[in-house]
């Protein structure tokens, strides 16, 4: 003990805490950046060949619109360059991406042929080693079953109705634009969305809203789509449009007959 | 029983008691006299029923929900059964909502058949409203209870917007919120109002409390008391029926209220209590659990007012965003316009129709037998207009939903609704009017020809042709039912001529133009005789279509 109290006047001592003191930093960064420092890991440890791979599978479908660099080619296709893995997976998942024919937006499909969850990695991991970016969630962070639904619908209510509507049945937008329908939307994809912002959507960074509060939202949505309708058929829950269809073209319909039934009377003859 | 026949007959038990109240009440003679009123049978005479009908399941079901719901703002958590919203902050208007839907044993069949009621009841309205309109059944002496009709209709819109609002829920605050935008924007009075309407600043804490003494307790009372008067008076001037055999201005065709009108009626209560039933359990509506609870900051898209208000959000959300800055002072045109011109429009038509016809026609005589829409093609092409100006306003109303479904930009459902709104009424116009006058040349070719026997003769010249036989004799009646619509005395003056002095000066003039045009005979039913092309083949003629058989001439 006393060996460290003399220490410390130790010309060399000012330069050990400050190593020491920079060390922590290092590590509390990392510990606090864990994703960034996952994808740069799994880049880094071996699997490199990912990234050659996940070029050539963007060179093959994507490279036409977002050109050959995915530096992105004007009135085609955007730079990918920072978006990150987690947008290529919900992106090429959801089908959206590689789109069949331009348009104001691309929408949800089954996804292509060469689709599935190694080839996702390999162009995660291509997109990645452009500019970083978010990356997909783990299975905690997207975990419904760990949210709380009641927390979740009010932020959802706060945030996101004003496009999908409250129900997640969806909305239009200007000029052909459109809100998806949030019903097929899978937990991991409904993260990404909000990480990546794609489309006409807008970000909803982590300090934005957190992803304890993401996977309430998550909760929230998977909730809903799993609920069923106690009032009867659900009429794609849109409220009084559907609700006055059926009314005039059941109700009205059935009634109007009825009073012709009521009212029929036999021709006499002659 | 007046009607139960000789009194030896009646059982003593029964017959005792009878009399004692007959001698008091006198309701003998009284029901004598009712219970043999005849009712025409023509199914669209049924229609307003709906609305009676309705309005009774509204006034059961109303009262069951008013046990449980609370009309409060007062702030509470929820902590139902309904696992969505545990802990959540509402009012308690919404919470009794809530309550009601999942934990009062029915409350959610009341809760959906109270709603489909009342969008029923509306609907009964308006198809009632559409018949009566297109069939003149509001001529004299029936004005008065148009206009009490009419009344009842927007009564009914007032119901339907307090109601509307009352849960709480999300989707409902935005229609409130829109009021409060209606209320604000009109001038002078604008903030006044919404101060007074709100208790205070927007949403206020008083709006549901006072919503619901208007919703329960002020325009029921109205409608009811309106409902007794409208029955009174149609059951003291008769029902209209359409022209038919041995019907006349002077009688009503058709079967007593008892025993076979009292049992139609009695049935189509049935029905229509029937249909409600179905709606409310099969068809989930109104489902404010998924709406959440009304926060001012939050909006949904695809939020929709029920049916009946969905011409206001048309007309609002067509409306370009223009405003008047004078003086510091802003008039909000894009609020004012939508909110105001279509209703006005339509309600303001509706209630002085009758009386602008009458002074077109100068018709002031009485009229029980109703007219057939093609007979009157300029009342009929007004309208199919006037439901083409609001079914467009209505469909835009929904135009976020079109544009979701069919894909297609919401922008362009805008512009192509700006158009069409003034466009589209007037095409609607001219084709009626055309189809009007091509179905009375029709009945003229079944007055003249007869109709297709479906027996094709050889003449000996080789020539084939059909033979037409005389129409059925109660087809023909209702054919011939057709009267020509009056116009003004000496409206067809000639330029030169000296007008009768009612039609002197500008206002003078255009109502002979007016009533030249509007009245008169387009296609007289003797055009089918022997004019055009037709006349040389005598055999196209009908067998004894020369015979007078006009009943109601």
């Amino acid at each position: 003990m006393n060996r460290i109290t003399a220490g410390r006047r130790h010309p060399l001592a000012r330069y050990a805490v400050l190593l020491l003191a920079l060390g922590l930093l290092g590590v509390a960064y990392t510990l606090a950046v864990p994703t960034d420092d996952r994808a740069a890991a799994s880049i880094a440890s071996g699997k490199v060949d990912n990234v050659a791979e996940g070029k050539r599978l963007f060179e093959q479908s994507c490279s036409s619109c977002h050109g050959l660099n995915a530096e992105g080619i004007p009135d085609r296709g955007p730079s990918l360059v920072g978006v990150g893995w987690a947008a290529v997976d919900f992106q090429v998942s959801s089908g959206r991406m590689p789109m069949t024919q331009p348009g104001a937006q691309a929408p949800r499909k089954k996804p292509a042929e060469w689709v599935n969850d190694e080839t996702i990695k390999q162009l995660g991991a291509y997109i990645q080693s452009l500019g970083g970016g978010p990356v997909p969630p783990t299975e905690e962070q997207v975990d419904a079953s760990k949210g709380s639904r009641a927390k979740g619908g009010e932020l959802f209510r706060a945030n996101c109705i004003q496009c999908h509507n409250f129900v997640g049945a969806g909305g239009a937008l200007t000029q052909g634009k459109y809100a998806p329908e949030l019903t097929e939307a899978t937990p991991k994809q409904i993260y990404e969305a909000m990480a990546t912002g794609p489309q006409a959507m807008p970000v909803f960074n982590d300090s934005i809203i957190t992803p304890d509060q993401k996977r309430d939202m998550i909760a929230y949505i998977v909730g809903l789509q799993n609920e069923p309708n106690p009032g009867g058929a659900g009429l794609g829950r849109i409220g009084p449009v559907t609700e006055g269809l059926l009314l005039w073209v059941v109700g009205i319909s059935l009634l109007v007959l009825a009073a012709i039934w009521i009212t029929a009377k036999k021709r006499q003859a002659k | 029983m007046s009607s139960v026949g000789p009194a030896s007959n009646v059982p003593k038990p029964i017959a005792g008691p009878s009399s004692y109240l007959d001698d008091r009440l006198g309701a003998g003679n009284f029901l004598k006299r009712n219970l043999r009123k005849v009712f025409p049978d023509h199914w669209s005479f049924l229609l307003g029923e709906i609305a009676l009908y309705s309005f009774i399941v509204l006034l059961l079901t109303g009262t069951f929900l008013t046990f449980f719901f609370k009309p409060s703002m007062e702030h509470v958590i929820y902590n139902g059964s309904y696992d969505g919203l545990k802990g959540v902050g509402m009012s308690a208007a919404y919470a009794s909502t809530l309550e009601i839907s999942f934990d009062v044993r029915g409350g959610l069949l009341m809760r959906q058949m109270h709603h489909w009621a009342a969008l029923l009841f509306v609907a009964g309205m308006m198809v009632h409203a559409l018949r009566v309109f297109f069939t003149g059944a509001y001529r004299k002496p029936r004005e008065l209870n148009w206009l009490i009709g009419v009344l009842m209709l927007t009564l009914a819109l007032l119901e339907g917007l307090t109601g509307y609002s009352l849960p709480d829920d999300l989707l409902s605050g935005a229609g409130l919120r829109i009021t409060e935008g209606v209320a604000i924007s009109l001038p002078l009075i604008g903030t006044w109002l919404t101060f007074f309407l709100f208790g205070g600043e927007y949403p206020g804490e008083d709006v549901i409390s006072r919503f619901y003494s208007l919703h329960i307790l002020l325009i029921p009372g109205i409608l009811l008391a309106l409902i007794s008067a409208h029955m009174i008076l149609m059951w003291v001037q008769k029902h209209t029926q359409m022209p038919g055999k041995g019907r006349t201005n002077t009688n009503v065709v058709g079967a007593p209220f008892y025993p076979a009108f009292m049992a139609k009626a009695g049935a189509y209560f049935m029905f229509t209590f029937g249909v409600i039933a179905l709606l409310g359990t099969f068809g989930q509506i109104n489902p404010i659990w998924l709406f959440g609870p009304y926060t001012p900051a939050d909006i949904s898209a695809g939020s929709q007012p029920d049916y009946y208000m969905g011409f206001l959000e048309g007309a609002l959300r067509m409306m370009p965003a223009w405003e008047i800055n004078i003086w510091g002072f802003t008039l909000p045109l894009s609020v004012l316009i939508p909110a105001l011109v279509p209703m006005g429009i339509i309600m303001t038509g509706l209630a002085l129709y009758p009386f602008v016809e009458q002074w077109v026609t100068g018709d002031r005589r009485e009229h029980h037998v109703a007219d057939r829409p093609r007979n009157n093609p300029h009342r009929t092409a007004i309208g199919i207009s006037a439901i083409t100006f609001y079914g467009l306003l209505w469909i835009l109303g929904a135009n976020d939903e079109i544009s979701w479904t069919f894909q297609i930009s919401l922008n362009w459902t805008t512009y192509i609704g700006r158009v069409l709104i003034f466009v589209a009424p007037v095409v609607a116009y001219i084709v009626t009017y055309r189809v009007c006058l091509g179905l009375q040349r029709s009945d003229a070719a079944v007055i003249g020809h007869g109709v297709e026997s479906g027996v094709i003769k050889r003449l000996p010249h080789g020539e084939y042709i059909e033979v037409h036989v005389p129409p059925a004799e109660d087809i023909e009646a209702h054919i011939r039912g057709k009267e020509p619509i009056p116009v003004i005395p000496g409206a067809d003056t000639e330029p030169g001529g000296i007008p009768p002095k009612g039609l002197r000066g500008p206002i003078g003039r255009l109502k002979a133009k007016l009533s030249k045009a509007y009245g008169g005979e387009k296609i007289p039913l003797d055009d089918g005789h022997g004019g055009h092309a037709h006349g040389d083949a005598g055999e196209h003629t009908a067998v004894g279509a020369s015979e007078d058989k006009s009943l109601t001439h």
